[in-house]
């Protein structure tokens, strides 16, 4: 977890919680070949870490552009039945989805 | 710089006798049929689509319906606009209304998108006739076209030969003439490096440009839709319809878009072309090396100023490259939850709804959208993304920077698209590996500038003769310098 590691190896446990983030289902074998592949790529991409950044912006976006904002009208809406088409499951006019209360919060 | 070459449009027409601006010409002067056009693509289509695997769906009575509609159009006098007679295949990452939006992924399969893209719309309103939608590797994340969930596409070229990625089926779509013109999506290189490959022109426009709408997204900040096509002229023509504000896309520029062309191409006496050093080196393969050697040769005899330039930061952009646009996927893709529509996994009964989430995602992404998932979440989780995402966007602007240092001594970059031709299918490249692939049209989508790979000769590899690229970028906004240069560039190789 130390952020100046110049050799990142993320260990098993890191893989798996970066899993759970995910909400990507991995068995053993799964966060083994991901832990690998993790490793190979972010020792590649550690290369980044020998420059010198510390007076330099971000730049999230390839121009330095600013927001434009459109006016709060309101537009045509997409038909509900091509909404419902969309969906996996569906009970008459609703989505279905499974059943949420009662797990803890979940 | 502004000379303009006042016998260019001539030569241009002799050159590209069979490219898109010639057909278009010949529908609407009535030496030809949108409906006739057509109905030969499909039968090439059926002919050679089984051993490319270029299509993932081909829409065939929507077609048929629109040529028809347009000739009818034509017959009364009327113009249906600069892409009357056209056949446009489109990457299936598209939204498109007909026909499904599966970007090749089983997340995706059963798709169909209630809207259009903006740039299809507008193809449409010119006239344009969709043909197809074409593969991609899954959610366009690949350079090779393998990583579709129903087969890889190959290269029309060489059948064992990958096509390049992740636009393949529609550079092969191209290449195999199953359509005049084809979109692609470009986030590091995914328009540029299957054109290589293919041999066919492919244009990257500034960010900004063309409008996102309708485009499914991978990296935000990075994609940008573009045209594949037979020679530069078609690739601006799809460009000028394309461009432009759209309200449905809060990046779009509001800068009026230019006709790149009208002046012809330039003049190339005088023009300052600059080489990266990085993008020349002896890791290159020969043949890429020879082709891109006999092109500055010819350029300095055409009176063009040679400039060499560094980019340093070069082999920086697959690294800076591997964070942001992860890091953006991962946030992109946290929709498919197999909720509101896409895949959703079998309810366990008892289960609770993260495990849903879970097993959904896990069954519906292939294995390189996962990996992309997980590296995009690590490097943005806590402990972390200090050290590589805030990192990645400050060495961002260290590229824009660069790029804007040596675009003061030149007025175009010019390199290989690729390191080397085509690889083989079986090549099995590990990840690393198969990124650097990207190494040189990467950072063109870090600092947002337009960017083309024109055709740049044949080079030989193990025995077959294959395609490589000549890779033009220029700062920008500067399209019509760009496009200008890359069309007198193509004009001078064809007189080689």
């Amino acid at each position: 977890m130390n952020e100046s590691d110049s050799n990142p190896m993320p260990s098993i446990d890191d893989v798996a919680r970066v899993a759970t983030l995910s909400r990507l289902a991995l068995d053993e074998d799964g966060l083994e070949a991901a832990r690998r592949d993790l490793s190979a790529i972010l020792g590649h991409v550690a290369a980044i870490q020998s420059l010198d950044v510390d007076e330099v912006e971000p730049m999230p976006r390839p121009q330095d552009v600013v927001n434009r904002l459109a006016e709060d009208e309101p537009g045509p809406l997409l038909d509900r039945e091509v909404l419902l088409r969309m969906a996996p499951r569906t009970e008459g006019p609703f989505i279905a989805v499974p059943k949420v209360l009662g797990e803890g919060g979940a | 710089m502004k000379h303009v070459n006042n016998d260019s449009n001539q030569s241009t027409d002799r050159d590209h006798a069979d490219d898109l601006v010639a057909r278009v010409r010949s529908v609407r002067d009535g030496e030809a049929t949108t409906t006739d056009r057509l109905e030969r693509m499909l039968s090439r289509i059926d002919d050679v689509n089984p051993g490319l695997n270029a299509f993932r769906e081909v829409l065939r009575e929507d077609a048929r319906r629109h040529a028809d509609s347009i000739d009818t159009r034509l017959a009364a006098g009327e113009n249906p606009g600069p892409l009357a007679g056209a056949i446009v295949a489109v990457k299936d990452n598209l939204c498109t209304t007909e026909g499904r939006t599966t970007c090749s992924s089983k997340m995706l399969e059963h798709y169909r998108s209630p809207f259009e893209a903006t740039a299809i719309l507008r193809l449409r309103k010119a006239g344009a006739t969709i043909i197809g939608k074409t593969n991609l590797d899954e959610f366009a994340m690949g350079s090779s076209s393998e990583n579709c969930a129903w087969g890889p596409v190959r290269n029309p070229h060489g059948v064992d030969r990958v096509p390049g990625g992740s636009s393949g089926g529609s550079a092969a779509a191209v290449a195999a003439d199953c359509a005049d013109v084809a979109l692609g999506s470009d986030t590091g290189g995914s328009i540029r490096q299957p054109a290589a490959f293919c041999g066919c022109v492919g244009f990257k426009p500034t960010y900004g440009r063309i409008s996102r709408y309708g485009l499914v997204a991978f990296g935000s900040s990075l994609d940008q839709i573009g045209p594949i096509s037979r020679s530069v002229r078609d690739a601006s023509l799809l460009y000028e319809v394309m461009a432009g504000v759209d309200p449905h896309d809060a990046t779009t520029s509001e800068m009026p878009v230019e006709s790149p062309l009208s002046d012809g191409p330039l003049h190339l006496e005088g023009l300052r072309v600059g080489i990266p050093r990085e993008h020349v080196t002896d890791e290159n393969h020969p043949g890429v090396t020879d082709r891109f050697n006999e092109t500055l040769d010819a350029l300095r005899n055409a009176g063009v100023k040679i400039v060499d330039v560094d980019l340093p930061l070069t082999h920086h952009g697959i690294s800076t490259y591997y964070v942001i646009a992860p890091a953006e996927a991962s946030s992109n893709l946290s929709r498919y939850d197999g909720i509101r529509y896409g895949h959703r996994a079998e309810a366990i009964p008892g289960e609770g709804l993260e495990a849903l989430y879970a097993r959904t995602r896990s069954e519906g992404f292939g294995p390189e959208v996962r990996r992309r998932i997980l590296l995009g979440t690590y490097v943005l989780s806590a402990g972390y993304y200090d050290a590589y995402y805030t990192r990645a966007l400050k060495v961002r602007r260290l590229i824009k920077q660069e790029f804007d240092g040596v675009f003061a001594q030149c007025d175009v970059l010019l390199g290989p698209t690729t390191p080397a031709p085509a690889f083989r299918l079986d090549a099995d490249l590990d990840p690393v590996s198969m990124y650097l692939n990207d190494v040189y049209t990467v950072n063109a989508n870090i600092a947002g500038i337009p960017a083309i790979s024109i055709p740049g000769g044949i080079a030989e590899d193990d025995g077959d003769a294959l395609p490589v690229g000549l890779h033009l970028q220029a700062p920008a906004f500067a399209e019509p310098l760009l496009l200008r240069t890359a069309s007198a560039l193509e004009t001078m190789r064809s007189k080689a």
